[in-house]
């Protein structure tokens, strides 16, 4: 495999310091506070699942939080975000209402779906987000259609489409490139290159490690970042969404990153990752991406040491109240199963 | 006198109904701007309606039947036209795990009005992969429903439901039905939730269930039938799913006698459903005959002349079968 992303994909090499200056402190507290309770939402998770209180898959994105939370602050209400299987930090970016995906994750009437849905099938039309579905690649067209319906309406607004380095793979995604491209249509394509499809490591999938070459064949301008670094996040999808709100057409944002969890559920999956070592995740866990915004802002005297300890802390306590009260949470009817087929009950 | 339309054009009064009425009503699919794939059924839609709602699109069915469904959940009732049914397969994701469980996924908060149009676009030597009619494997989706008209009016005013409706509709129709003509009342809207199967002949002797092309050699043979005495009750199923079964449950019980005609390969197909659903229900003393069913060969449609006509059944082939069933009565 052609490395043409560098030092991108470099656990170690990094610069240690992100660009803040130009940030608001109260706006980085905020994301730094956002991305801590995103963290936090998905380690309760983690250990729910492994204790057995979860009984379905969880696919955690731990370490992945920068991307969602830098472009959410972009996202309006009326627009349309779409996920995938790995989708918690895309909806909790949204709407950081933790309660209702806990119950919703543990099958509970409450939850974002109505405890239809599970951690896999997600939907909150409150805050612009219209469904994650864990087909690979199933929701990056349905996208392109929000896009398009959008455009047949002269409204502003755009469609996010969240998929991964895995779902590059899939060949509808390279239709879907084509047709936003060939019509114009206002849609944001967030490849969250974590540089694993499940097991297998990129080398062993793609002959290059850079997914915005499928940009580049369909003349989608794009840009490819650190996914880590949450105000390049922020600030390069600001100005791609920008140019798509005034008509200019598809943009993609490329964010390496790198999922401290395995492909599923609580394990590292360092035995059935090929290419996986605990050092790997180690050493990735010094480029993560609350790391590097924490340190940045205590080098920057924005945060004292022990800001962060106190946030985890607060955090921490509203979280383990949450989850204790959706275990409470009543679980959807027996009817449910049946009533919610067609719009109509049968 | 009022004016008579055909099956193909019924379908283009159908979409222009909708046009005309509802502006979030757009459609999408290949070949829209040329007079080459779909009959006589969209005929200038592109140039009266303009070519934004109206779009001919790259040859990519997964990611236009994806976009179409994509539309829908943000509030558009777009409908997706497949000019062959066979190339709809590329588009099953979408179809099949996304709209058809859109609804249930999310607690019925969202859900997905598309229209899905595949064009059974067979005979004519055109062989295995340009032939098929895939009814029966979209019926057997829970969360879609499954449109088959075959008549004019049906064409025309289930169209217009099928779009109406909230949910994800197949909507299906044969090019051997084309040709059809028909006078036609004004538009009226019907809601596809309380639309069932039709009885389209009243009769004594036998049940008649069919679907499709089918539906019109069942309504063709009634009058040789009844040249040989036989009155036979023909209903055209016309919503595959969810299908209201009681009545040809009722039917059944009146004639004794069920015959089932479907126009697709025979193994796992929609008339053993018909079938295990009626006899589900009624008591064995309710039947006086082995229920029949006619369909096609457990094999690809052929190419060559001779094979194809073998292939596909006829007129003359129903008569001969319920003249069978009702000199063998158990």
């Amino acid at each position: 495999m052609k490395n043409d992303l560098k030092n991108l994909i470099s656990p170690t090499d990094h610069p240690k310091f992100l660009m803040i200056d130009s940030y608001d402190n109260n706006f980085l507290k905020e994301i730094l506070n956002l991305m801590v309770s995103i963290r936090l939402t998905e380690e309760r998770i983690a250990i729910g699942r492994r204790d057995g209180f979860v009984g379905g898959p969880v696919h955690l994105g731990a370490g992945q939080e920068a991307i969602a939370v830098g472009v959410s602050k972009h996202i309006n209400s009326d627009d349309a975000v779409f996920g995938a299987h790995r989708s918690h930090s895309h909806l909790l970016a949204l709407n950081n209402n933790y309660h209702k995906l806990f119950a919703e994750v543990l099958g509970r009437e409450t939850g974002f779906s109505r405890g239809m849905g599970g951690s896999m099938h997600l939907f909150d039309i409150s805050s612009a987000f219209c469904g994650s579905t864990p087909i690979v690649a199933g929701t990056v067209p349905l996208a392109v259609g929000a896009g398009l319906a959008f455009k047949l309406n002269n409204k502003k607004n755009i469609a996010v489409s969240y998929l991964g380095d895995g779902a590059i793979e899939e060949g509808v995604v390279h239709e879907s490139f084509n047709l936003a491209k060939v019509m114009n249509l206002p849609v944001l394509f967030v490849i969250e290159n974590n540089l694993f499809s499940s097991h297998m490591h990129i080398s062993l999938r793609q002959s290059s490690n850079k997914i915005s070459r499928y940009a580049e064949a369909n003349n989608i301008p794009y840009s490819v970042i650190d996914g880590n670094d949450v105000v390049a996040v922020y600030s390069s999808s600001k100005k791609l969404i920008n140019s798509i709100r005034n008509g200019s057409g598809p943009m993609l944002l490329e964010c390496i990153t790198y999922r401290h969890y395995g492909h599923v559920d609580w394990r590292d999956d360092i035995d059935v990752g090929v290419e996986r070592s605990a050092e790997d995740i180690a050493n990735w866990k010094t480029r993560d991406p609350i790391v590097l915004l924490s340190e940045s802002m205590i080098n920057k005297k924005i945060i004292s040491e022990s800001y962060l300890s106190e946030v985890k802390q607060e955090i921490s306590k509203k979280i383990t109240y949450a989850w204790e009260s959706a275990l409470d949470d009543k679980f959807p009817s027996n009817e449910s199963t049946l009533n919610f087929v067609y719009s109509r009950k049968l | 006198m009022k004016q008579k339309y055909s099956y193909g054009e019924a379908i283009r009064l159908g979409f222009e109904y909708l046009l005309d009425n509802y502006p979030d009503v757009f459609i999408i699919g290949q070949g829209l701007w040329s007079p080459w794939y779909v009959g006589n059924s969209m005929t200038d839609l592109d140039k009266n309606y303009g070519t934004e709602r109206i779009i001919d699109t790259p040859v990519s069915e997964s990611a236009v039947t994806g976009a179409a469904v994509g539309a829908s959940i943000v509030g558009m009732r777009p409908i997706v036209v497949h000019p062959r049914m066979d190339f709809m397969l590329y588009a099953m994701d979408s179809i099949v795990n996304q709209a058809a469980k859109w609804s249930q996924m999310f607690g019925g908060q969202s859900n997905a009005p598309v229209t899905i149009r595949g064009i059974i676009n067979r005979g004519g030597e055109q062989g295995a992969q340009h032939s098929q009619a895939l009814h029966t494997w979209f019926a057997h989706i829970p969360g879609l429903r499954v449109v088959m008209p075959s008549t004019v009016k049906d064409a025309r005013d289930l169209l217009i439901s099928s779009v109406l409706s909230n949910d994800p509709v197949v909507f299906i129709d044969d090019r051997w039905l084309y040709d059809q003509e028909e006078e036609l009342e004004i538009v009226e809207e019907l809601d596809l939730n309380e639309q069932k199967p039709e009885i389209q002949q009243i009769g004594t002797d036998i049940t008649i269930v069919s679907l499709g092309f089918a539906s019109k050699l069942a309504r063709d043979s009634i009058e040789d039938l009844l040249s040989e005495g036989i009155s036979a009750e023909l209903i055209d199923v016309r919503i595959l799913n969810p299908l209201e079964i009681n009545v040809i449950v009722d039917s059944v019980k009146k004639t004794k006698n069920l015959l089932v005609i479907d126009p697709a390969t025979k193994f796992c197909g929609y008339a053993a459903e018909i079938i295990t659903g009626i006899m589900e229900v009624i008591e064995p003393n309710e039947i006086q005959s082995k229920p029949v069913r006619i369909s096609l060969p457990d094999a690809p449609a052929p190419c060559s002349s001779t094979l194809e006509k073998d292939y596909y059944f006829n007129k003359s082939d129903i008569i001969e079968q319920v003249k069978l069933m009702l000199q063998k009565k158990i």
